[in-house]
């Protein structure tokens, strides 16, 4: 590439400023598009990740299962022990864990939960209820009660509780009402609602309630263990790799958000090709375009072309030429077209501030440098035919010597 | 004047078409041509002067016979080797100007030269100037082709023609889209630069009134030289 075929290049472009503007606004569209399909569809699936695994643990680590114990085995007859069913697997040694999990890398918040079944029972009313009992000022690490508080507090004292607004509805409960909740294991306690949640999600709104750890300890017939540790790891991605890790330094079965959540991978991920379709489409029209103009542009200026092979020219000058003119123009085009998308999506709320109807595009996902590098790369391989057929050209037939 | 032959052409046959539709339109051309010599090529249209030029100047292979220059056989030599004898000793001027439109007068007349070299050097710049000063188009440095008059833009031409210092430049018909006045002068011009650079010229035309500018004369009729 020699100085000279720049020259000539950047002369001719500049020198009809009309025709190169539409070729570079063409191309500034094509990025434009790529960058706001980029951007929409990496928001779209960060706003569907944080609505999905934003209230929900993204990694859960339990006693394992332990497979029934064989008091002995004949050729006939094997005899087992049966797993006691009324009997909670807990972690009984759980605190020692603790640290280590949070110590872990990309674990965000712990939280030691006790978990068991209870009916909520208000004058003739009953529903089966989930208990969750947090302990001291671990409410809000795994979903976040405190800010779904619509009416109350969201203290926990000793008999107070927290309720979901479905189930407050179905059983016409209000705040600082006193309601009775039994559990499975045949305690009965009575409890002051504290506060009324709403997490927008149906199950956790009908049937969670939370209570305080020492309350539910009672509640539960647990003296030291407890039922399961939730965490939060960032990115909420990486969950299953933390959970691998986890579950060799603990020795707890340990269970990511993903486990359970696959067909909304297989939705994210149907989602992801989709755009990479229209991406590539969008690169498939700046590469036709530019080559086209690229072959009318050679049409036109045989006469030059074979003027200036009949005074010398090399043939690698003259595809010099025209890969720069394509390149220039595909550069150009996609640096206009990326500021132009980023001026677009700069007064955009971030995703996590997306509201109910409005398109969550995250700008962070637009892939500027990759739409600039894969245009100026298209750009170029575009010029390249149109440019070796100008070299073909005769210089006697191109200016009718 | 060197006495020596800079050009010896033999036997050049140039046909067109292939079987039946093959058409010869030079049947034999014997010529050389010395340094400093200003000829002109003169025969009716069709005669094959075009073609005779655009194979001296390594544009076209000839079908047939021995085409020598500077010592160089260049019936034989590669493409590219003739592409770069072309723009080292070869110069031409063609009817229509052919200048690039996008480039200043000075550029033009530099294009020969940077294209070669790859880039524009300060000498060629000077080199270029010193032509347009010859040509007598010091003040039309910077005009682009489309403000300058036929006459000026052939001059520009002809100065191009001469930027790498050929031996041969080659004219077809240059004066052949201009008034009698700035056919006039540009033949004034190409005469005072044969004389001054020793450059040899060739000039295709049908104008006697050219043809009597110079000192020898070739005829073409039918693909044959007829007063060598």
């Amino acid at each position: 590439m020699n100085a000279y075929a720049v020259k000539l290049a950047l002369r001719h472009l500049l020198a009809h400023p009309g025709q190169t503007a539409l070729l570079m606004a063409g191309v500034a569209l094509g990025v434009s598009i790529f960058i706001f399909m980029s951007a929409l569809i990496g928001g779209l699936a960060t706003l569907l990740t944080l609505r999905t695994v934003g209230s929900i643990p993204h990694v859960v680590l339990e006693m394992p299962d332990r497979d029934p114990a064989t008091l002995s085995a004949g050729e006939r007859r094997q005899v087992v022990l049966q797993k006691d069913l009324s009997r909670r697997d807990q972690i009984a040694i759980w605190q020692p864990a603790i640290p280590i999990i949070e110590q872990s890398a990309g674990v965000t918040a712990v939280s030691p939960q006790i978990r068991g079944s209870a009916f909520v029972e208000r004058g003739q009313a009953v529903a089966p209820v989930g208990v969750i009992g947090v302990m001291q000022g671990k409410l809000s690490d795994i979903a976040d009660i405190h800010a779904a508080i619509v009416d109350g507090t969201s203290d926990l004292p000793a008999d107070g509780i927290l309720i979901g607004s479905r189930l407050a509805r179905d059983l016409g409960l209000r705040v600082g009402q006193v309601v009775r909740l039994s559990s499975d294991r045949g305690r009965t306690r009575s409890f002051r609602i504290g506060g009324i949640f709403s997490l927008g999600i149906a199950s956790a709104d009908r049937q969670a309630v939370y209570m305080n750890f020492t309350a539910a300890r009672a509640l539960f017939d647990l003296s030291t263990g407890i039922s399961r540790i939730e965490i939060k790891v960032s990115p909420a991605t990486a969950a299953a790799s933390v959970a691998r890790r986890l579950r060799r330094s603990t020795g707890l079965e340990a269970t990511a958000w993903t486990e359970d959540n696959s067909q909304l991978f297989e939705g994210l991920d149907a989602q992801a090709r989709t755009g990479t379709i229209i991406k590539a489409f969008s690169l498939i029209t700046i590469v036709v375009g530019i080559a086209s103009a690229m072959l009318l542009s050679i049409v036109r200026r045989q006469p030059e072309i074979g003027i200036m092979r009949a005074m010398g020219a090399s043939k690698g000058l003259v595809i010099s030429i025209f890969v720069l003119e394509g390149t220039l123009i595909g550069f150009v085009g996609a640096i206009v077209g990326a500021v132009a998308a980023w001026l677009v999506l700069l007064p955009l709320p971030p995703v996590t501030e997306v509201r109910s109807g409005g398109l969550p595009i995250d700008r962070h996902q637009g892939d500027f440098l990759l739409a600039i590098t894969l245009t100026t790369l298209a750009a170029m391989l575009a010029s390249i035919l149109p440019a070796r057929s100008a070299a073909r050209i005769d210089p006697v037939e191109a200016i009718g010597a | 004047m060197n006495t020596e032959p800079i050009l010896v052409a033999s036997a050049l046959t140039r046909n067109f078409g292939e079987g039946e539709a093959e058409v010869a339109v030079l049947k034999g051309i014997d010529m050389s041509m010395k340094a400093g010599e200003m000829a002109a090529l003169l025969g009716p249209s069709g005669s094959g002067k075009s073609t005779l030029l655009t194979i001296l100047g390594t544009l076209m292979r000839a079908s047939s016979g021995s085409h020598v220059m500077l010592g160089v056989d260049l019936m034989q030599a590669s493409e590219a080797e003739r592409t770069k004898f072309r723009s080292q000793h070869l110069g031409f001027v063609f009817q229509f100007h052919h200048l690039l439109p996008d480039l200043s007068a000075l550029e033009n007349v530099m294009m020969p030269a940077a294209a070669a070299a790859g880039r524009e050097t300060r000498a060629m710049r000077e080199r270029a100037k010193e032509l347009l000063d010859a040509v007598g188009l010091a003040d039309r440095r910077d005009y682009r082709p489309a403000a300058m008059s036929g006459g000026q833009r052939q001059r520009v031409a002809v100065a191009r023609a001469l930027i790498n210092n050929p031996v041969l430049v080659l004219a077809d018909e240059p004066t052949g889209n201009l008034d009698r006045q700035s056919a006039d002068h540009v033949m004034d011009l190409i005469r005072s630069i044969n004389q001054a650079m020793a450059t040899s010229f060739l000039i295709s035309t049908h104008d006697e009134h050219i043809a009597g500018q110079c000192r020898r004369r070739i005829e073409l009729l039918d693909g044959r030289i007829v007063q060598p």
